[in-house]
């Protein structure tokens, strides 16, 4: 994940508080949506930006996955992502997503 | 009258040791990690000259062999050199790096780039026997300096190194001791790029039989900035580069849009040209070195090798309808607006139904030309194959718009796209790596038009949220309608005077 | 609406995959107050 993006991630932790963040990824590969999933929760995996070692356990989803759809109204959801779904491997997001969420999510 | 593509050169440069010297991805980790492991890998994964030639996108991107004959090889594709392959290109050529260090000097007007002797004088030998450097260019290079007077430049005065097989070899120093904008820095990254826009103008002449004095505009399309602390981004890239080439009746000036920028130049080209305000117009553009290793940490973690080796560069001469070169139709453009819209969806169809004003279906048009990544590059990087994804929307459009049945979604990108093969240099690879097959498909009638498509994150220099994007049509030349005012009294005057001392010699003959 | 309602919202969007603003666009009408968006490139 960008470096800087990931100094705002930390930011909005401190201030906000780590359980109150939801951070939403739009990703275009299963394996990217993890790493980055990986980097909210469990620190940056590159060890590169702030986030590396830092395990705030962010709340994380992919803007596909059921869990965040299912909220949104449906005719704008389907007018900004509805025709990517066609394109994007969604079953790969949501499994590397779950897997994520599943070992270093605190906040579920 | 429409104006049409007269011709196109790709090239390319080998820039290992920038890779790991001038490369965003390294130079970061080098400050914030500098003990990394992938630091320590990544010169044993880096390519060898050869390896880089006879890398198929890489022959494709020079015009060797075709999108159509690239898709049929199975990927990974960096373990398949092709066989016999040269760095010679019938659109361009791959240029060593030493060689290019030194064209850095050529295009230097500063005494800025300082050299090492020794390599100064093994590396001049080779140029002099390159075609494309005549006696001009070959005379702009300097002597050399001592190994020592470089390591003062750059240990002392915050010049920027350069290095060849790992050795320092010279250097770029800054050209003032205060402002940024002209700090070693910044001057190598520029001078990288008006180099390669150079190599790129050179090959555009020679492969295409130019007159270079025929040349009135170059637009240069690059993602780099020259300026100083009083004008950042002043400019202009164009005529310094035209200027080394040797256009000398040619001014120019640069268009910026973030990969999209090709696009908008080339439109900009052709509408100068159609509206009669210049006859021959060049868009060019030269790559970055900070895009070198983008992904090489991904690369290097699935077991590739460093793919992101080669800075690339591209020109296109546009010039009055002649009656046989593919017309651009400025007709049917389209545009991402500010009212647009960012979702994938929106952004693809205000680009794609510029259609409409015609009453084309999306299946009209033989190809599309989008963002022609290398997948090998990008999907290790969790960037997907970026080609592919842009004919699946274009397909999904075409689904939704009725022009064909959701069965046929398949058949759509294979038969109206192409296996993407330009390096990631940002505007490089975006439409435009197409252009030269696309003229020589028209040409030869395997396709009838094409549509060149352009998308740019604009997002990333934090000056708005917005997408852009803008796309043109390519197509057959109708013929029959040769730009008259492009032939002046004088000229008829002569092709009568011809037309009667041939009509004369036959009597006489008879 | 437990999960997004009251949270501070971030997004990370993708220029190959779904950007930031089309993300906004759907968080919106989802409750939950965005305090970020940003889109990222690989290429």
């Amino acid at each position: 994940m960008d470096l800087e993006n990931q100094k705002r991630v930390k930011e909005f932790a401190e201030k906000y508080g780590a359980e109150n963040i939801v951070v939403i990824l739009g990703a275009a590969e299963g394996e990217a949506a993890g790493l980055a999933a990986e980097t909210v929760t469990n620190g940056d995996p590159t060890f590169a930006g702030p986030l590396t070692g830092v395990q705030l356990g962010l709340s994380v989803f992919h803007i596909c996955e059921p869990e965040i759809k299912e909220l949104v109204d449906e005719s704008i959801y389907d007018e900004q992502v509805g025709m990517m779904e066609m394109v994007l491997d969604i079953d790969d997001i949501i499994s590397e997503m779950t897997a994520i969420r599943e070992e270093f999510c605190k906040y579920l | 009258m429409n104006s049409v593509i007269l011709g196109s050169s790709y090239i390319m440069v080998y820039a290992p040791d920038m890779v790991i010297h001038n490369g965003s991805t390294q130079t970061t980790e080098r400050t914030v990690n500098p003990n990394s492991e992938y630091l320590k890998e990544i010169k044993n994964n880096l390519r060898t000259f050869d390896q880089v030639v006879s890398y198929l996108p890489n022959q494709t991107y020079i015009g060797n062999i075709t999108p159509d004959e690239l898709g049929k090889y199975e990927m990974p594709w960096f373990d398949k050199p092709l066989e016999g392959a040269t760095r010679d290109g019938k659109f361009g050529e791959i240029m060593p790096q030493d060689e290019f260090i030194v064209l850095m000097q050529i295009c230097d007007v500063f005494d800025l780039v300082k050299l090492e002797k020794q390599f100064v004088s093994n590396t001049k030998a080779k140029l002099m026997k390159h075609p494309l450097f005549d006696d001009g260019l070959i005379g702009r290079i300097k002597d050399g300096e001592e190994l020592d007077a470089i390591k003062k430049y750059v240990d002392t005065e915050h010049a920027e190194p350069i290095y060849n097989k790992g050795e320092l070899i010279g250097c770029v120093k800054r050209a003032h001791d205060i402002d940024m904008n002209l700090s070693g820095h910044v001057m190598f990254e520029n001078l990288v790029s008006k180099a390669s826009n150079v190599l790129a103008l050179l090959n555009l002449v020679s492969k295409n039989n130019i007159n270079k004095e025929e040349i009135e505009y170059v637009i240069e399309c690059s993602e780099e900035a020259c300026g100083d602390i009083n004008q950042r981004g002043g400019g202009n890239f164009a005529k310094a580069c035209a200027e080394v080439a040797g256009f000398v009746n040619a001014t120019g000036s640069d268009t910026r849009g973030f990969c999209a920028a090709p696009t908008h130049a080339i439109i900009e080209a052709a509408a100068l040209v159609k509206a009669g305000v210049f006859k021959k117009v060049v868009v060019s553009a030269g790559g970055s070195t900070a895009k070198l290793g983008m992904n090489g940490k991904d690369h290097l973690k699935k077991g590739y090798p460093i793919l992101e080796d080669t800075i690339g560069g591209f020109a296109v001469l546009i010039g009055e309808n002649d009656g046989v070169n593919p017309e651009i139709n400025l007709d049917l453009v389209g545009r991402h607006t500010v009212g647009t819209g960012s979702s994938p969806q929106a952004v693809i169809t205000s680009l794609v139904s510029s259609l409409d004003k015609a009453g084309l279906k999306i299946t009209d048009i033989d190809k599309y030309s989008v963002e022609m990544q290398n997948p090998e590059v990008t999907k290790p990087a969790g960037a997907g194959d970026v080609p592919l994804a842009n004919y699946k929307m274009i397909g999904a459009l075409a689904v939704k718009r009725g022009d064909i049945d959701r069965k046929e979604l398949a058949d759509f990108t294979e038969k109206h796209g192409m296996t993407g093969w330009a390096p990631t240099q940002g505007h490089i690879p975006s439409g435009v790596p197409y252009l030269g097959f696309c003229r020589e498909d028209i040409l030869s009638g395997k396709i009838k038009n094409a549509m060149i498509i352009g998308k740019g994150s604009l997002f990333l220099g934090r000056m708005t949220n917005l997408f852009d994007g803008v796309s043109f049509i390519i197509e057959a030349n109708k013929g029959g309608q040769v730009e008259t005012s492009a032939i002046s009294e004088e000229e008829v005057k002569k092709l009568i005077a011809n037309a009667l001392k041939d009509f004369a010699s036959n009597l006489l003959s008879e | 609406m437990s999960l997004l309602k009251d949270k501070k919202i971030i997004i990370i969007g993708d220029r190959d995959g779904i950007p930031g603003q089309a993300i906004e666009e759907c968080v919106k009408t989802a409750g939950g107050d965005i305090v970020f968006s940003s889109t990222e490139c690989f290429v």
